[in-house]
């Protein structure tokens, strides 16, 4: 089968996906839980679509931004509190 | 869904615990800090609050303990414990009752707006402007810069409280999806599905920022 046939049964199998939907299931695709004919919908949709690939990229982002925030310290007036009442506990 | 019973390495600290090991609560009570007071914040006015409602807990765990009998993971327990004392105390200070929350609850639509979308014509529901590259808004620079720190905490705050435990759970503190289904009491899906509006709406909530940097 040429490239080019082969692009275009998958192209009617895969059936069309608006940008809109892409956006609806970008999660359920990161997450790995997107059914197959699905994913390859959106794998199609992506490489037409500019807008998409950058939308992806932009949700991608905010994840990584999301994972790199720090951590909030515990002031440590609450870490002794804490282990005074542990002592008590445990008597 | 049951949650899963304790691992083994949480047998070992649970032992450790019943047998008054100071550095195994220390370490737990250090590991769990930072996730806590942040669920806690989705429910009371304050961080003051929030740190109250963290030290509770774990006075409510050291009560429990000889009781616990290990039908959910010590992780699990320990959680649920903090978000019920949190609701309770989000109660008495009057705060955050359900619709003071932005213009969306829990079931609201987060995904982009109808407008970013062709309405019509052939290409409808296709992208009306199409979403820029973010290039220069790498994440260092966003958490490094103090106007858009602030812009990246007011999102999530934004959120209403069960998208507010998600996102935080999953993407800034890194639990599975397992660990939050059991903490929060969702399937998979509505766990997806808050996760993805939490997320949409972060986005959406940061796009004219991260647009602008250059
Ligand atoms: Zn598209």
């Amino acid at each position: 089968m040429t490239s080019k046939l082969k692009q275009a049964l998958m192209s009617y199998m895969a059936g069309n996906m608006t940008c809109k939907a892409v956006t609806n299931v970008i999660t359920d695709y990161l997450e790995g839980a997107l059914p197959f004919w699905d994913w390859v919908r959106f794998h199609m949709h992506l490489g037409m679509c500019f807008g998409c690939r950058n939308y992806l990229r932009q949700m991608k982002q905010t994840i990584k931004t999301l994972e790199k925030l720090p951590s909030e310290p515990m002031p440590p007036a609450i870490r002794d509190e804490l282990l005074k009442r542990f002592k008590d506990w445990k008597r | 869904m049951s949650a899963p019973v304790p691992s083994p390495q949480e047998a070992e600290t649970l032992k450790a615990l019943l047998q008054g090991d100071e550095a195994a609560f220390s370490a737990l009570v250090e590991t769990y800090y930072s996730p806590l007071l942040r669920l806690a914040m989705a429910h009371v006015p304050s961080q003051a609050v929030a740190e109250e409602v963290v030290q509770e807990t774990w006075l409510g765990v050291l009560e429990g303990l000889p009781k616990f009998e290990g039908r959910s993971s010590l992780k699990t327990w320990i959680f649920r414990i903090l978000i019920n004392r949190a609701k309770t105390r989000g109660i008495r200070e009057r705060r955050y009752e359900p619709l003071s929350h932005g213009f969306l609850d829990d079931e609201g639509n987060e995904q982009p707006e109808q407008e970013y979308f062709l309405a019509s014509g052939p290409m409808s529901d296709h992208w009306a402007v199409l979403p820029q590259s973010w290039d220069a808004a790498t994440p260092e620079r966003l958490l490094l810069s103090k106007e858009s720190r602030t812009q990246i905490d007011a999102a999530i705050a934004s959120l209403p409280p069960t998208q507010r435990h998600v996102i935080t759970l999953r993407d800034v503190e890194g639990f599975t999806s397992l660990e939050v289904c059991n903490i929060l009491d969702l399937t998979e899906t509505n766990q997806r599905v808050l996760l993805h509006r939490a997320r949409s709406r972060s986005e959406r909530y940061w796009s004219p920022m991260c647009k602008d940097l250059t």
